[in-house]
């Protein structure tokens, strides 16, 4: 069985992390959902380094992005759905 | 005959340790120079140079007495010699490990010059090596260990793995009298609520958010626009981490899913309250964290790391574990144990928890870690605040 490209920690989180050394532009990628063992494939629309997210549905500015079924900061730009998510998207509510 | 038996060294007042160091401890900056000069004499043992020990007061102060005793009554020390610059001091460190009942002697450098305290300090060193040197492994059960836990330079794949093993293991071993230990106070930041929800009663749990706000008054009296590139951190942010928040709920696989802490302990504190998981108000600092468990009496470390950490500390073993397959490749040295499989889902966690028991019994039975090898000894004092 060939690997998945990302994994996902929670059913409701609304990104998921690459863990593929590189995941390519305008592919699609399958990605294993741990909580509840389901596969899921999307297209990746930005180039995704290994550990990086990937946003799973479209994120509107403001958003509340959830990862582990929990909050872990606020989306500071539209991020469409297969787009590299990290600091130039989502910041901290803290500090 | 229990199924994780190992063969440890039984000290004095029961403790079991893994190594049978002989250090010799300065109390303070001004005694580094004669304490390594006595390791250089002494083959074997070991001297632990640090930064601190003049003008403190107060908490701080405390903090320092209570992480030399604590260094010194580790029951991975067979023997302890503390060198300080006057007697007084030096003694209050000498009682503090004596309690344990290992052999312990002060030297004071004040009265006498270096020249002459090395000569004496290093006679006692060599009584102390020798007979350290034929203590026996006994066979231990595995209720006998204290294993206390960090990550560092963390990134996405500790959270998605490497943390997650390490909480297997505490699910694994906590119900069978093992007593563990984490902390990093500051990096629970955005899951502080769920991690308080872990505690054992509303009490523990209510003394956990004191502490934890506390720590966040700190940050927030000196904190600057991200925290400076500090948390998360440089590597951290390069291995996809992008919040604290996200960084936080990693670091929180570490305590498994079923295992509540029972009692939440100063820097430096030994747990008292027996067997079990303690959360311990620590820095997030790496060698910081790990050298205050060790104070504490933990004599065996897991590190899972993401982008790869090369920590060690000079008398509690640190077993490196890693999920990221790149960190697995390319710093072989540093890393202990490869769990990438579990992305790739060539592994499961349940088998990964086993490996991680497995690789701790080894290193119990004497097997050195990479960062052993590699000679990795950061011990490094925590200082709450400015000396007077």
């Amino acid at each position: 069985m060939r690997g998945p490209d990302f994994i996902v920690h929670d059913k409701a989180d609304t990104v998921g992390v690459a863990v593929v050394e590189s995941i390519q532009p305008n592919t699609p990628v399958t990605g294993w959902i741990m909580e509840s063992d389901e596969t899921i494939t999307i297209t990746a629309l930005d180039a995704i380094p290994l550990g990086h997210k990937i946003a799973l549905a479209d994120i509107r500015s403001g958003d509340t992005v959830l990862k582990y079924g929990h909050d872990i900061g606020q989306a500071v730009a539209g991020i469409g759905q297969g787009r590299h998510v990290h600091v130039h998207n989502l910041k901290t509510r803290r500090w | 005959m229990g199924r994780f038996d190992f063969h440890g060294y039984r000290r004095e007042n029961g403790r079991v340790g893994i190594r049978n160091h002989v250090v010799i401890l300065p109390l303070d900056d001004l005694s580094n120079a004669a304490c390594e000069a006595v390791a250089n004499n002494i083959k074997g043992t070991l001297a632990l140079p640090h930064h601190y020990g003049r003008l403190q007061f107060g908490e701080d102060l405390e903090l320092h007495f209570r992480t030399l005793i604590g260094t010194g009554s580790n029951p991975n020390v067979a023997a302890c010699v503390v060198i300080g610059i006057e007697p007084g001091w030096t003694q209050r460190v000498v009682d503090g490990i004596a309690h344990t009942g290992k052999p312990v002697a002060g030297f004071a450098i004040e009265e006498h010059g270096d020249i002459t305290t090395i000569a004496s300090a290093s006679r006692t060193a060599f009584e102390f090596m020798q007979r350290a040197s034929e203590q026996p492994r006994q066979r231990c059960a595995i209720q006998d260990l204290f294993i206390s836990t960090k990550c560092g330079e963390s990134d996405t794949t500790s959270g998605l793995a490497s943390c997650p093993t390490v909480g297997n293991l505490i699910d694994k071993l906590d119900p069978l009298g093992v007593t563990t230990c984490f902390g990093e106070t500051s990096e629970l930041t955005g899951a502080e609520r769920v991690c308080a929800s872990r505690a054992a009663t509303p009490e523990v749990a209510a003394r956990f958010m004191e502490v934890f706000d506390a720590y966040q008054e700190v940050i927030n009296r000196h904190k600057t626009s991200d925290l400076s590139e500090s948390q998360p951190t440089k590597g951290n942010i390069a291995g996809g981490l992008t919040t604290i928040e996200e960084k936080a709920f990693g670091n929180l696989q570490k305590i498994g899913r079923t295992t509540s802490f029972i009692d939440v302990l100063k820097p430096a504190e030994a747990p008292a309250k027996g067997p079990g998981l303690y959360y311990m108000d620590t820095s997030s600092a790496a060698a910081e964290c790990v050298t205050l468990q060790a104070a504490a009496g933990f004599v065996v470390h897991l590190f899972p790391t993401g982008q790869g950490n090369v920590i060690g500390n000079p008398i509690e073993p640190v077993i490196k574990l890693t999920a990221n397959p790149k960190t697995a490749r390319t710093m072989v040295e540093h890393i202990d144990l490869d769990v990438s499989g579990i992305l790739r889902r060539e592994l499961t966690l349940d088998q990964a928890g086993d490996l991680l028991i497995e690789m701790v019994i080894r290193t119990c039975n004497g097997r050195l870690t990479c960062a052993e090898i590699m000679g990795h000894r950061e011990f490094v004092m925590t200082k709450l605040y400015q000396s007077a």
